[in-house]
């Protein structure tokens, strides 16, 4: 990208920064309603390294252990279920119950079985990632080209390699399409969790900032797990792309 | 149509070399079919079972019978009725708020280069974020009741909407668009004539994704705020650990979203009878 057409892009986003420092400052809005970015910068200073660092290293320990163990076995028991009729009557009447739940529903259910501290906060994220995975390897395995394993099985393919090298790469556009819908359903969650009770974790902070009175630094936490959550989805299509170079 | 026939809703048949082999293949089909039903049916009277025989304990899973019952009460006393009113209520307003806003916006960042250049940007960081971290703001600017839960909803639900109007609307075939003005169509007639319906397969499936988010962040809103609603009774009930009420809650929630995503289906459907995707599953 060149230096202008990223100036180009850059643009809108220096405008209404501008624009937002400007109202503040001249007290046009209330500075409790809109804090300038300076002083949101001054508090992300004042916070970064003490609090809203470990804060966030709370809650992004939380997201990643759920995360880590949801993917595998979510793409796992996706495909299982896809390709093998006794774990399909097994699971998919299980996974055709969870999918149109709205999985904040979850966080009272989490609460009463674990409490408020870590273990319910991973099992919310780990239960609410898991169900988009597990769709989405399975319409992804269950939509393969019957074409792709006629030819795989007729050049004397047994059925793991079958799996292996047909299902499982045919299917991946859509596994990672699904990881991302998961990533972006476990800064919700976890987010949302922390907010409505937690003990430590970004959400937490905010809430604790914002009921003291504290807005530029409530700005500060928002805007760094916003970061967070941005990069974390770039991050996602950044190794989609790598995964899928080879379809090109 | 032999496919059609073959396919039946089992996966990985639906091909004339299934079809021939014959009994084996129709007992996959039974098993297939009436699987699903005894795996459920296993599954509530083994949580029944483990619940009655207090083998789990009960505050951590109430039996089957008491939850069912408990729904029931909720239904009777008139309190599921509101709650799932309220609760609808205000995803529904925030789902019309970001289906206008966000079609709107969509339409006019296809077409304009001036609001696609500002929009672009922005779009690209808030798509991906996780917007219900703003919800401390909303309260702070929009106060403590529907107003900001219904404006919370809608910001979190446009972007995709948004998205998905852009790209439909982008991917519209030139030619169609040609056709109609060289048949001397004005600018707002190729708009609704042309340009909105062939968008609007793509656009729906914004609007099919966008509904189920409005439903989480709603119950998010209702347990972090209070207020009434389904998120509000769950979490009132999780606080006084009252498990079955908890349960109840999942049960009731879970009926509202499934009723919601197959209506948003019988929408699509209906919206699209022109379009190939419907008449060619009516051929089944």
């Amino acid at each position: 990208m060149t230096a202008g057409l990223l100036l180009s892009r850059a643009m809108p986003l220096v405008i209404l920064a501008l624009a937002w420092e400007a109202a503040a400052r001249s007290g046009m809005v209330s500075e409790y309603a809109l804090p300038s970015l300076s002083s949101i910068a001054a508090s992300f200073v004042k916070l970064a390294g003490s609090d809203l660092y470990y804060h966030t290293a709370r809650s992004i320990w939380r997201g990643l252990l759920a995360f880590v163990v949801a993917v595998p076995l979510g793409i796992a028991s996706g495909i299982l279920i896809a390709w093998f009729l006794p774990v399909r009557i097994l699971l998919k009447p299980v996974l055709q119950c969870l999918y149109p739940m709205p999985k904040s529903a979850l966080i009272p259910l989490t609460i009463i079985w674990l409490g408020i501290g870590d273990a319910s906060k991973i099992s919310l994220i780990f239960l609410g990632t898991l169900v988009p995975i597990v769709m989405s390897a399975f319409n992804g395995a269950r939509g393969v080209d019957q074409t792709l394993l006629w030819t795989a099985r007729s050049l004397g393919a047994t059925e793991r390699e079958v799996l292996w090298e047909v299902v499982v790469p045919a299917a991946l556009p859509e596994i990672m399409n699904g990881i991302r819908t998961a990533l972006a359903l476990c800064f919700i969650l976890m987010v949302s969790a922390e907010l409505i009770i937690a003990n430590d974790g970004i959400g937490y902070l905010i809430n604790l900032l914002g009921e003291a009175g504290d807005y530029a630094g409530m700005f500060a936490g928002v805007i760094t797990i916003s970061a967070i959550g941005f990069a974390a989805d770039r991050a996602c299509v950044a190794l989609t792309r790598w995964l899928l170079a080879w379809r090109e | 149509m032999t496919q059609a026939l073959d396919a039946n809703g089992a996966p990985f048949a639906g091909t004339l070399g299934s079809r021939l082999r014959g009994d084996a293949e129709r007992w996959r089909y039974a098993l297939e079919a009436i699987g699903p039903f005894v795996t459920i049916g296993v599954i509530l009277i083994a949580w029944e079972v483990l619940a009655r025989q207090q083998i789990v304990m009960p505050f951590l899973l109430p039996a089957m019978s008491v939850v069912v019952a408990r729904v029931f009460e909720d239904l009777v006393s008139g309190s599921l009725l509101y709650d799932t009113a309220v609760t609808l209520y205000r995803a529904f307003a925030a789902f019309a708020i970001a289906a206008v806003v966000g079609i709107t916006l969509g339409l006019l960042i296809a077409r304009l280069a001036a609001v696609r250049w500002f929009f672009d940007p922005l779009l690209s960081i808030g798509l991906p974020m996780p917007k219900l971290a703003l919800l401390p703001i909303f309260m702070l600017w929009f106060g403590l009741f529907d107003m900001s839960k219904i404006l919370m909803v809608a910001f979190s639900a446009s972007f995709q909407i948004i998205i998905a109007t852009w790209a439909a609307t982008q991917s519209v075939e030139k030619e169609l668009v040609w056709s109609a003005r060289s048949l001397g169509a004005s600018d707002r007639q190729t708009l609704w004539e042309v340009v909105l319906p062939a968008a609007l397969p793509q656009v729906l499936t914004g609007l099919q994704i966008a509904l189920p988010i409005c439903l989480i962040v709603a119950l998010v809103t209702e347990m972090i705020m209070g207020g009434g609603g389904l998120g509000d009774t769950m979490l009132q009930s999780a606080r006084y650990v009252d498990s079955p009420g908890v349960f109840a809650g999942i049960v009731e929630i879970g009926f509202v979203g499934f009723f919601c995503i197959k209506g948003m289906e019988l929408l699509r459907r209906r919206l699209l009878a022109w379009h190939q995707e419907v008449q060619k599953e009516g051929a089944r």
